[in-house]
């Protein structure tokens, strides 16, 4: 067994250096990808080991790089392209949602389509204007897509892993604000299959569902709780398309409570997918409604604000309260 | 045509280079763009005039001081926005540093009455268009998306997105059309958003409604870590024939041939014949952004090679040789300019933190019940913690 400790940003940079090797038909695309490693570094190093060929350093133009991706795909190749910030995608997303997310049904199955396009995403890195959404309701709405976003290390090693082995195209939302956070990654055994949510703390008297970024934040306000005798259980989605609706019924079942916590808007955003399937499916279990932290229907706000405006521990405490009180 | 076979001939790269940055050196020496072919100067690096059959300048001292003086000035409003930036005032910045030139001369080509589309690096544009500086800080300061009512100098917000500006200043222009103003509209981007297919899109359209459009392309060698070879294979300024419209560069650390090539092709927008394509050949100096790293993908030696062509050095070298300003001018500006740091730092200091309900703030013209909700509930929210406080006491 190989046990080491290291930061999301690694064990995403180790998994990709793993994926190249494993397999020549593996592609890095996008802009900065090369020489710098991304603007995060993710993929700092490979090119320099693997070439200019299989880590590529596209010109600035996002419909180009998943537009080509596509093309290599078609071909055989599995590109893994980086978008460099959420807000870039945009350009993109004709490609990925016209293009991409519908070409294997419309050829009856029989192209595959195993594209990853991950994005570094979401606040609290004091960035400007389109550094800081989370946009991946906008495309776990898009049928054809997965959509996925590691909370800790060792999901981002094993999870890339799997992403690249995966024959659909996969949205991969990358934490930002948590790339330097460090954890165990158990580099041998894979832990899970890619779309099954985890319980990273378990509790009896409400559910907390989170991924990505806020599950840090969910476990905080857990372990806040339970100083005040609460017992919360925090479930880390993990995919966000398909969502694994069982692993979150089996949780409220037990705890008659469920409270969903995510950095997007709350209007229309995965929460109201979520609360509503949970009411469908554990109407009779439930102490109270599922309530929902998110963020506002305002555009991210500049730096000096986004404190107020993302979910801290806080907010999740009082949205844990008021269902509580029900 | 040659520059193409070259490109298609160039040998793939072997992934077994291993010194990065010389590699990025010579194979930019070797490619087309840039050899530095055909491009306009009026200035030389070492301050001699030069004539040119199509751009023919005359300045008179004062308006070359003038010239200089907003370089010089551009520079320091710049430098002092990096030191804010290295002393946590500012969460970034991205310095225009070697670009003065291109900046000031085009900006200087400019009337009143026409508009400016900028990105996020046109500080010394904006100072031309009578922007206050301190304006362009809160973005970057994080307490606010802008900063400025853009019809007020008739000059944009800036745009983080690359190249979707190109088709809003092209979108405007043709409403200058159709209004049947004769004022022109212009356009900044990079040698990176060259490859966006917003800028391909708004060639074409400028191109077929023959909008009075000006793209000025501020070609710095690089895009982020990605040097100019990576956008393109023909020199940026050639791509417009393939649109209809004549593309032209320009020396881009010559502020002289910078204002007469972009009053030029500003001038044959107001006639009615189109968009032109300026290419300013440039150079940025220092990193990308403050949370750049350029040594991680450039040679030291570029940096050098440019610095011999400063725009400013070159037109202070002129000056002094033509007797067009003296020590007390000099002087004088020094003083303006430290003046002008002063007043920057103390600005960015004192700009208070917005009120945080300023979220929901202008999200829509015209109101939405759910933004009023989302409102009164974080106010509520907040104000809880204003009681808890209170009680704490
Ligand atoms: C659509 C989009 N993709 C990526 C980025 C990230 N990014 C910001 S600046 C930049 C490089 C721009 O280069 P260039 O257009 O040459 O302009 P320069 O900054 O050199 O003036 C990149 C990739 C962005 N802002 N927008």
């Amino acid at each position: 067994m190989a046990m080491e400790k290291m930061s999301i940003a690694k064990a995403l940079n180790e998994s990709l250096r793993k994926a190249l090797d494993n397999d020549p038909k593996v592609l890095i695309m996008g802009e900065d990808v090369g020489k710098l490693g991304g603007v995060f570094r993710i993929t700092d190093g490979l090119q320099k080991d693997f070439g200019e060929d299989r880590v590529i350093d596209t010109p600035l133009a996002e419909s180009g790089i998943v537009g080509t991706a596509i093309g290599l795909a078609l071909r055989g190749y599995r590109p893994v392209v980086e978008i460099q910030f959420d807000g870039f995608v945009f350009p993109a997303y004709d490609q990925i949602v016209t293009q991409l997310a519908k070409m294997h049904a419309r050829a009856l199955g029989k192209i595959k389509l195993p594209v990853v396009i991950r994005i570094p995403y979401g606040g609290g890195i004091g960035a400007v204007e389109h550094h800081s959404e989370s946009p991946e309701a906008l495309f776990a709405h898009v049928a054809g897509l997965k959509v996925v976003s590691p909370s800790n290390a060792s999901d981002a090693y094993w999870m890339m892993q799997q992403a690249v082995q995966s024959d659909d195209p996969i949205i991969f939302f990358e934490p930002k604000r948590r790339y330097w956070d460090k954890g165990e990654v158990e580099t041998d055994t894979i832990p899970g299959p890619l779309h099954k949510a985890s319980v990273a703390r378990t509790g009896t008297d409400l559910t907390l569902v989170a991924y990505g970024p806020m599950v840090k934040v969910c476990l905080e306000a857990a372990a806040a709780a339970q100083e005040e005798g609460k017992s919360i259980e925090v479930l880390d989605l993990r995919s966000m398309s398909p969502i694994d609706f069982d692993a979150i019924q089996t949780s409220v079942e037990k705890t008659g409570r469920l409270v969903v916590v995510h950095e997007a808007p709350v209007f229309y955003g995965s929460g109201a997918e979520i609360a509503a399937r949970i009411t469908e499916r554990c109407f009779y279990h439930l102490e109270a409604p599922v309530l929902r932290v998110g963020g506002y229907h305002a555009p991210y706000p500049p730096a000096r604000l986004e404190d107020e405006y993302l979910p801290g521990l806080d907010r999740v405490l009082d949205a844990v309260d008021r269902s509580l009180a029900y | 045509m040659t520059v193409e076979s070259t490109a298609a001939r160039k040998p793939r790269r072997s992934s077994k280079r291993t010194s990065a940055v010389k590699t990025t050196a010579k194979t930019s020496a070797k490619t087309p763009q840039s050899s530095e072919p055909e491009l306009v100067q009026l200035l030389t690096p070492e301050g001699e005039r030069l004539e040119h059959p199509d751009y023919s300048i005359d300045l008179t001292a004062e308006e070359l001081r003038g010239l200089y003086r907003d370089m010089v000035l551009t520079r320091r409003f710049d430098a002092e926005a990096t030191a804010l930036q290295r002393q946590g005032e500012l969460g970034l910045w991205a310095s225009l540093l070697g670009q003065e030139a291109a900046q000031i001369g085009s900006g200087r080509a400019l009337r009143d009455d026409d508009y400016v589309f900028p990105t996020y690096r046109e500080h010394g544009v904006a100072w031309c268009r009578g922007v206050d500086p301190t304006n362009l800080l809160g973005m970057f300061r994080g307490v606010n998306h802008g900063g400025w009512d853009p019809n007020t100098n008739n000059f944009h917000l800036y745009t983080i997105v690359i190249g979707s500006q190109t088709l809003h200043a092209t979108g405007y222009a043709m409403g200058v059309a159709k209004d049947g103003a004769d004022s022109a509209v212009i356009a900044y981007f990079g040698d990176g958003a060259s490859s966006q297919g917003d800028v391909a899109e708004s060639f074409t359209f400028s191109a077929v409604y023959n909008a009075p459009v000006v793209f000025f392309c501020q070609n710095n060698q690089w895009a982020i870590s990605e040097p100019t070879e990576k956008q393109t294979r023909v020199p940026l300024y050639q791509r417009a024939q393939g649109f209809g419209f004549p593309g032209v560069r320009v020396d881009g650390n010559d502020v002289l041939a910078c204002l007469a090539v972009t009053r030029s092709a500003l001038e044959r927008a107001r006639r009615g014949e189109g968009p032109t394509l300026v290419e300013a050949f440039t150079y940025r100096m220092g990193a990308h952004t403050t949370s750049d790293d350029p040594t991680k993908y450039r040679a030291d030696e570029e940096r050098a090679a440019w610095e011999a062509k400063d725009p400013i050095l070159r037109l202070r070298t002129y000056l002094e040789k033509e007797g067009a300003a003296d020590e007390a001018f000099f002087t004088a500006l020094d003083e303006e300019s430290e003046a002008l740091g002063k007043r920057v730092r103390e600005a960015v200091r004192a700009m208070p933190d917005p009120d945080p309900i300023a979220i929901f703030d202008n999200v829509y013209a015209d109101g939405n019940p759910l933004v009023d909700e989302e409102r009164a509930q974080f106010a509520a929210y907040q104000a809880s913690f204003a009681d808890t406080a209170e009680e704490g006491k």
